[in-house]
């Protein structure tokens, strides 16, 4: 019964966390990853330089310096 | 891939199918299946359903008929809500059925273009969120506010019923139309549908719009924050904390957002409590306590410098701030208003709706309710965010009703939560703080004589109430602090300390109140120049090719110099304006953007002109009917109308005919500067309003030209981009219908390694 209780409280914790991360956008580097090994494991795919995490996040924002986007009124 | 495809049932003979073979699962649930479980009443459905709209129905009849000495907010809340639900179920339902015909064995452009970055299959709800948050600024919080002078009624009627015929049904369409032609921009389907004049016009339109947007936007910023020590310190601080958070992620730990998120929060708090302290500190007061000229002055250098320097720097740290402050404070006080439920006791309909002479907006009901209250009901710049980000990242083609529709009904709601926050406040302290400093004389007094004299039944003001209440909210003075913003803070810290706190916590949930209104203003004014300049830059490349290149540096600074002294000498005119400012230039704010509002209808009119749809062309015909009336009666009226109070030009020459007698003060200007600065700034006005409405009027007519063009010719054209089969399944909606479920239950019984999509290249 208890345990159900903090299970139930972990499960929610865990899809607050998972909702905030996916709103700020903290899972984009953990779905460019996901998106590249997708490709890797296709033989029809040529290969093709992935970024790490580091240079995957300078690249985003200097992406959006190229191509700004207007937040609304 | 290379496998051979299995055609299933529901599969209308194109080439797109339903299964494939190599997870052999389905992309989609059968529409049959779909429409099937649509057309099932069962009892529960039928009483779910029954109870909604009784209660939609009882609140509306609260509202509307009973409209006793005082109502509760708590109808207001009900009757979005049960309206809201019924929009979406039935009428976007109906869209969805006869219009756009979406098809989820169709890949979305963040399938087939896939690159993991910025074309990016995202949960739905995640989207719906980041979608809300792009949309939802300053906007549904300021307009209402202002419109609340012609009684509650109006407002809310416009906003609720407003949101479901015309504002969510834009959002809707334009999300989807460019999702189909691969995320393309509202610039460019405007060019693809009314040609080079239409296109062209829509583009300058888009302009023009964006700087007045922006200069009004700093206009309300700088209302909130002059003669407030504690404002400037606390929306100052938001600058050197998010400098401190872009370095965190740039240099010390890259991508972990929602940590960094979380120190900035609590920075910003401390912000707020030291703005307090600092206030009540002899050189703090005296330091921080800035006049409008000079924060106007202020945020024009920021404007600039914010646009030239790199995003990571100050634009995406303080986006990650403002996206957890709207979620967090939007979450907020729809609980307070929920738990506390003010009694309302404004008018339904106040004098001012049919007079037009009310002292925060001037003007009558109609149209200039309409203008006054976009965002929350109809709101043409989100047509440039349902054509950015968010076509890019949607996964599946039937969900786009969840995030295009149904973010725009969460965006009426949080407008129609400031409106209750408004009209929560005692009447008569709402007409002091709203009503310009011309008429107050910006003093207890003057404001106390002007607004009893109003002559409203019911309103009589005390000096206590003013002084007190401008001792609660700890600020010097809360007469006169026009642009909505103060008071929607105003009305939060009144409905937030019964929550929390008491009257002791009412300055910091005041300042909580402006610090987050300000955040989001700061954010799009950046983010509005930037856009503008590149939109300016790539005008400019046409005629100086250098220009098209934006990492030019010369080009960019010049583009951002001319972008920022555009906005910025609108700014310094509504700070100056001997007339007030906000209340001549917010219908302009409003009119600029419902025109843009009519310009993305149009677009949309002439698409589904093209797919040979007319028998369902009312849908988009109706709202844009509707937006084009308003907007162009109240430009007509702003540029004809003779009763200087409403017309820029009958204004215009009230003033130069009393220079020309050689008066020395005429009306609320008391010098012959103040009266040449009405004529300028009277001038600029109508000349603008007259741009806007000739822009708009071309391209209403270019669409309807090419709307009529289709009919003719029985056109069944489409600028769509072709047609690629999907090979990813995800649920349409928030909630997982029964067919959907039994379907993703076989997609989760897949093992790991089959799940990944082959992605595009």
């Amino acid at each position: 019964m208890n345990s159900g209780v903090v299970g139930a409280v972990r499960r929610g914790a865990r899809s607050v966390a998972w909702y905030l991360k996916g709103m700020l956008g903290e899972d984009a580097y953990e779905k460019y990853a996901a998106h590249h090994a997708a490709r890797a494991a296709d033989p029809s795919c040529a290969a093709h330089e992935v970024m790490t995490e580091k240079e995957f996040w300078r690249d985003q924002t200097d992406r959006q310096d190229r191509n700004p986007q207007s937040r609304c009124c | 891939m290379g496998a051979t495809s299995n055609r299933s049932t529901g599969s209308t003979g194109d080439s797109l199918v339903l299964k494939q073979i190599p997870r052999d699962l389905a992309v989609a649930v059968d529409p049959a299946e779909t429409e099937a479980h649509d057309r099932k009443w069962t009892p529960l459905k039928i009483a779910i359903w029954a109870g909604i709209s009784l209660l939609g129905g009882l609140s509306w009849v609260m509202l509307a008929v009973v409209r006793g000495e005082t109502v509760n907010a708590i109808w207001f809340v009900f009757a979005a809500i049960c309206t809201y639900l019924i929009g979406y179920r039935f009428y976007s339902n109906y869209i969805e059925k006869h219009l756009l015909k979406p098809d989820d064995r169709r890949a979305t452009p963040a399938e087939y273009k896939a690159d993991g970055k910025d074309f990016a299959a995202t949960d739905r709800r995640v989207l719906f969120g980041h979608h809300f948050a792009a949309i939802a600024g300053a906007g549904p919080l300021v307009g209402p506010v202002l419109a609340a002078q012609m009684g509650y009624l109006p407002g809310t009627i416009w906003i609720i019923v407003g949101v479901v015929l015309a504002g969510a049904v834009q959002d809707y369409l334009v999300l989807y139309f460019s999702m189909r032609r691969g995320g393309r921009s509202l610039g460019q389907m405007a060019r693809d549908e009314l040609g080079v004049v239409g296109g062209t016009a829509a583009l300058i339109a888009t302009l023009v719009i964006m700087i007045i947007i922006v200069a009004i936007l700093a206009l309300v910023v700088v209302n909130a924050l002059a003669e407030s020590p504690w404002g400037v310190f606390s929306v100052g601080m938001t600058i050197p904390i998010a400098l401190f958070m872009g370095c965190y992620l740039r240099f010390f730990r890259p991508g972990k957002i929602t940590e960094i998120s979380i120190i900035g929060f609590v920075l910003l708090i401390a912000a707020i409590i030291g703005g307090g302290m600092i206030a009540d500190t002899e050189w703090g007061s005296t330091f921080f306590l800035l006049d409008k000229v000079t924060i106007a002055w202020g945020i024009i250098i920021y404007g600039f410098i914010a646009a030239i320097l790199p995003v990571w720097l100050l634009l995406a740290p303080r986006d990650y701030l403002s996206t957890f402050m709207k979620i967090g404070t939007i979450g907020m006080l729809a609980v307070a208003i929920i738990i506390i439920r003010p009694e309302i006791s404004a008018p339904a309909v106040s004098e001012f709706a049919s007079s037009g002479t009310g002292p925060v907006v001037s003007g009558t009901l109609f149209p200039f309710l309409f203008v006054t209250i976009a965002c929350g009901a109809l709101s043409g710049f989100h047509a440039l965010i349902a054509s950015g980000t968010t076509p890019k990242l949607i996964e599946k083609e039937r969900q786009t009703r969840f995030i295009g529709y149904g973010g725009m009904l969460m965006e009426s709601f949080v407008a129609i939560m400031a409106l209750v926050a408004a009209l929560s406040i005692d009447r008569g302290l709402y007409f002091a703080m709203n009503s310009s400093p011309a008429l107050t004389g910006g003093t207890i007094e003057g404001a106390v004589a002007f607004v009893n004299g109003l002559g409203m039944t019911g309103i009589n003001i005390t000096p206590d109430l003013l002084a007190q209440t401008a001792k609660d909210v700890g600020e010097e003075s809360i007469v006169s602090r026009t642009g909505g913003a103060p008071t929607l803070a105003v009305g939060l810290a009144h409905i937030m300390q019964q929550l929390i706190g008491g009257t002791a916590m009412m300055s910091f949930w005041y300042h909580f109140a402006i610090m987050f209104e300000a955040l989001f203003i700061l954010t799009a004014v950046d983010a509005g120049t930037r856009v503008a300049r590149f939109m300016l830059q790539d005008s400019l490349g046409n005629f100086f090719p250098k220009f098209k290149n934006t990492s030019w540096r010369p080009g960019a600074w010049s583009a951002t110099a001319i972008m920022v002294a555009a906005w910025g000498a609108v700014l310094l005119m509504g700070v100056t304006d001997p007339l007030g400012g906000i209340n001549t230039l917010f219908p302009l704010f409003g009119i600029a953007n419902q025109l843009l509002a009519a310009i993305a209808l149009a677009v949309c009119m002439a698409i589904v002109a093209k797919r040979g749809l007319f028998r369902y062309l009312w849908v988009v015909a109706l709202p844009l009917a509707f937006a084009a009336v308003v907007t162009i009666s109240a430009s007509f009226l702003k540029i004809f109308s003779t009763v200087p109070a409403v017309g820029y030009f009958a204004q215009n020459r009230a003033f130069s005919g009393a220079l020309e007698a050689g008066e020395t003060s005429f009306g609320t200007a008391t010098s012959v500067l103040a009266m040449e600065a009405v004529v300028r700034n009277t001038m600029v006005q109508g000349v603008l309003s007259i741009v806007f409405v000739t822009l708009a009027i071309i391209v209403i007519f270019t669409a309807i030209q090419a709307t009529w063009k289709a009919y003719r010719t029985n056109a069944n054209s489409s600028s769509e981009d072709p047609a690629v089969q999907s090979q990813i399944f995800a649920p349409a909606g928030l909630l997982v219908t029964p067919p959907e479920k039994k379907l993703q239950a076989e997609w989760d019984a897949l093992p790991a390694e089959k799940k990944y999509t082959r992605a595009g290249h």
